[in-house]
């Protein structure tokens, strides 16, 4: 690690730039992230009003059992975190970087697990991997009669991270493309191997790319409901959830909800720390040139292997599977009621809510970087406060923000972009916050110096370099809006069907002939944006 | 390019935020409509009330949700609820919503068309459908022979690892306070001691429940009878689960209902009277028996399937909204381990 802040150097330019904004910064920037982060607080501040009125607050907290599932919780967490990072790290390199075979494939459909909804996600693991499930079946004639159960942790920790390790994929994919480099040239040049290049040059340059993808990755953990319901792993947010569906307390799911709020501030303050003031661009002004592809040699084999387990893993075997339950169906004599609204209606609001989202994120990351200071990094953090909250904590504030202070929103497809907005700001925030701690701020001071507005500046110079944060943070909410469920069904515009409220529907009542096609509509819609994306990538040159 | 893509985009954007705004101004619903909200869901009861809609002319604008989740959103709503109806899957849902005096009284006529044990003291909701609990059973490993009289025959050690239940299951937890009314408290902890003692594994729901039981993952499964006819129809009768009801009329017997409210705040009282009416007519208690084979409840329709006559299975008489009750369940069931 320590070579890297050798090759890394220490700025002074942190320190130039946390200066007092203009005017115009202050209504460019300033005033839009204050605002986004005022949307954001809306469900803390719910909670508060709902904490209030609990009368034994404390004592619920204060339970042995909620400690020991908090603990449980941070230990999923981490688990999944860790591993998902150790997929998605070498996943992300193989392919952006190498002469891996059919690369640009694999990049688009290493992205697509993260569509899956949760619920459905583990439902397929357990009829393929269940203790007497299709695997089962089909050891059956060498005797294996039973699998070792998949439930608890073990089966809870494979699902959540098949359907969470894209966040620090889409991130790190990003980082890789925005790396200048020349840096892994010098360090070849001075002698170090592929390999300690890797370790010692590219890795530490991926740093705040994967802090801010695993922080995602932690949070997703906490926030899941579906995965760890069927697994049967009491998370904490399980735990909430159970005791408000069966007792309809509001006051005590409130304060259960604020822990995770707490878990989130934890987590964030871990996150920053990683976040040196290294800086992470290099001083060469000169256009950035794309870099060689790296010859896998007789390593294809096995990282093609590696790929393929993956893809299999995360996106075949769904696929297969639902593919199984749609044709068993249909040959039984199911209807399969028509599709076209629903993916129109998913199509059109997952496409706003990456927008809308993206548009909130960029001037929060813009001053974290431009202005970083203590105001800057609270508004920064108050984006993430909600994003460990269970979709349905959400839903309710904006229920009862909604129905009682802004009637004519209230049910609304603005309104449930918003709750978008709110469920999915990091996923924008920290995929292009990362990219822009690529920038060197001389290239924006050497477009200002001659004479160009700052935001002919941002359009010309800032926006095309930071374009593979961009791109990950739309894919990220396009992708993760895809599969919401909880807003979607309480905040929608009434009568406004998706695709991931039509798997819901049929699934928890067993119709699954009926649930598998707008599951499959989910991967395959999904997976045209993600290629397109993947298509216009900058692509390494071969040499 | 990037520059003009991206001004596209905000253009885009706000066309479309204007466009979608104005439907959110121009949504206003006709007098006729009515709003329901529904814990039931599509896939069961949609075509039900596409139905309703064609036949008596009133427009529906239904909003499918998990039947706690749209009790929340009620109270959150309160008195500027769009909802006139609420649709529940099971009456814990209503039961909390009718706590909040957010559900009007509903006239004696509609009330006395089902059984009196199927509607809310308070006539504040109404039964629609009924569903019995009934263990699930596989067929390739035990024969109903095998199976005991009553709840108390699965405490037996022979049992051990061969139970499946859904704890966090609405009618599984109701099955519970039925119990506990019935037997009391310490009987019922009992029971609940023997059947941990068991080991019994835990699914999420009676789908998963039944689905194992179908794997054989375990032997039996206590869940609600009709599930079983949803994998009959997608597997056809090689799925080899079948369901057994107890004959000993206990609280395994259990007869529950899904039920519907109207709204205190409806601006169509009219309209939403008339839904009611019509879910308790012969056509929707038809369809009920035959689309969801669930047990009518009123106009003297009969069961479709090979179920057991209503009147057969148990009547206990519990008043479901009583939220003390569920609670003083959940504490049992979490003090023997079942519930986390």
């Amino acid at each position: 690690m320590n070579d890297a802040h050798t090759m890394i150097e220490t700025p002074n330019r942190t320190r130039k730039s946390v200066r007092w904004p203009s005017l115009r910064a202050v209504v460019m920037l300033w005033i839009p992230s204050i605002l986004v982060a005022g949307i954001i607080l809306l469900p803390i501040i719910y909670l508060v009003l709902r904490a209030v009125q609990a009368e034994n607050g404390l004592d619920l907290i204060l339970k042995n059992t909620t400690l020991l599932t908090i603990l449980r919780t941070i230990l999923l967490a981490g688990a999944v975190t860790l591993i998902s990072a150790t997929l998605a790290v070498p996943l992300a390199w193989l392919t952006t970087r190498t002469d891996l075979p059919l690369r640009r494939l694999w990049a688009t459909l290493t992205a697509l697990p993260i569509v899956i909804p949760s619920y459905v996600g583990a439902y397929l693991i357990v009829s393929t991997l269940g203790p007497r499930g299709m695997l089962q079946e089909w050891l059956e004639p060498l005797g294996v009669t039973r699998l070792p159960a998949i439930y608890g942790f073990p089966g809870a920790l494979f699902i959540l991270t098949i359907l969470s390790y894209p966040y620090i994929l889409l991130g790190v994919r990003a980082a890789l493309q925005n790396a200048d480099p020349s840096q892994e040239e010098a360090a070849r040049s001075m002698g170090l191997n592929p390999w300690q290049t890797f370790w010692r040059v590219t890795l530490p340059g991926l740093r705040p790319a994967i802090a801010a993808g695993g922080l995602l990755v932690a949070l997703y953990v906490l926030r899941d409901f579906g995965a760890v319901s069927v697994m049967r792993y009491n998370t904490f947010t399980r735990v909430i959830y159970l005791q408000y569906k069966s007792t309809f307390d509001r006051s005590a799911a409130a304060i259960l909800s604020l822990v995770l709020v707490v878990l989130t501030l934890t987590l964030l303050y871990f996150e920053q720390r990683t976040q040196t003031k290294a800086q992470y661009y290099t001083n060469a002004i000169n256009a950035k040139r794309t870099p060689k592809v790296v010859k896998l040699g007789r390593w294809k084999w096995v990282a093609l292997t590696f790929v393929i387990l993956v893809v299999f893993a995360g996106v075949i075997m769904p696929t297969l599977n639902l593919l199984y339950w749609l044709v068993r169906g249909v040959l039984a004599g199911e209807v399969i009621p028509g599709l076209w609204l629903s993916t129109r209606n998913s199509m059109m609001a997952s496409g706003l809510a990456a927008i809308v989202t993206l548009l909130a994120a960029l001037p929060v990351a813009i001053i974290s970087v431009r202005y970083a200071g203590r105001v800057s990094k609270t508004i920064k953090s108050i984006t993430y406060l909600a994003f460990a909250l269970p979709g349905i904590v959400i839903a309710l504030a904006l229920v009862f923000f909604g129905a009682n202070y802004a009637q004519p929103i209230y049910q609304t497809l603005p309104m449930l972009i918003i709750a978008y907005l709110i469920l999915f700001s990091p996923e924008a925030v920290g995929a292009v916050h990362a990219s822009f701690l690529q920038v060197h701020p001389s290239m924006e001071e050497s477009g200002r110096s001659l004479g160009h507005s700052p935001l002919a500046v941002f359009r010309k110079i800032t926006l095309p370099l930071i374009r593979p944060g961009i791109r990950a943070s739309l894919a990220l909410v396009f992708l993760t809006t895809m599969k919401e469920l909880p807003a979607t069904l309480i905040l929608s515009p009434i009568g406004f069907k998706t695709l991931s409220t039509g798997v819901w529907g049929a699934v928890s009542e067993a119709f699954f002939a009926q649930a598998a096609a707008p599951a499959l509509l989910i991967i395959l819609v999904s997976s045209v944006p993600m290629g397109f994306m993947i298509l216009g990538e900058k692509q390494p040159h071969k040499t | 390019m990037v520059a003009k893509s991206f001004k596209l985009l905000i253009i885009m954007l706000t066309l479309s935020f204007i466009l979608s705004a104005c439907g959110g101004f121009t949504a206003e619903k006709d007098a006729d409509s009515i709003v329901i909200y529904s814990g039931r869901s599509e896939s069961l009861v949609g075509p039900l009330i596409e139905q309703f809609s064609a036949d008596t002319g009133i427009q529906v604008d239904i909003r499918y949700g998990d039947t706690a989740e749209l009790a929340a959103t009620l109270l959150e709503e309160g008195e500027n609820s769009p909802a006139d109806i609420f649709f529940a899957q099971e009456p814990g849902g209503l039961g909390v919503v009718a706590e909040a005096g957010l559900l009007a009284e509903l006239p004696e006529d509609l009330i006395s068309l089902v059984d009196s044990r199927f509607a809310a003291p308070n006539r504040t909701w109404v039964g629609v459908s009924g569903r019995a609990r009934v263990i699930a059973y596989n067929m390739e490993v035990l024969s109903p022979e095998d199976l005991p009289e009553d709840l108390w025959g699965f405490t037996d050690p022979k049992w051990k690892g061969k139970i499946g239940l859904p704890p966090t299951n609405a009618s599984f937890q109701t099955m519970v306070t039925a119990m506990r009314q019935q037997w009391g408290e310490e009987d019922t902890r009992l029971w609940l001691e023997g059947i941990m003692a068991n080991e019994p594994l835990f699914y999420e729901k009676n789908t998963p429940t039944v689905a194992a039981v179908g794997a054989g993952e375990v032997e039996v499964g206590f869940v609600n009878h009709y599930y079983l006819y949803r994998f009959l129809a997608e597997e056809g009768e090689s799925f080899p689960a079948r369901n057994y009801f107890l004959p000993a009329g206990d609280p395994g017997s259990l007869v529950l209902v899904s039920g519907t409210g109207l709204l205190n705040t409806s601006q169509n009282q009219e309209g939403s009277l008339t839904f009611i009416e019509y879910l308790l007519s012969e056509k929707a208690q038809t369809y009920f028996s035959d689309k969801t084979f669930e047990y009518p409840l009123a106009a003297e329709v009969s069961p479709s399937v090979d179920l057991p006559p209503l009147a057969s299975l148990n009547a206990v008489e519990i008043n479901l909204a009583d939220l003390a009750d569920l609670q003083g369940t959940v504490q049992l069931m979490q003090e023997v381990g079942m519930l986390p």
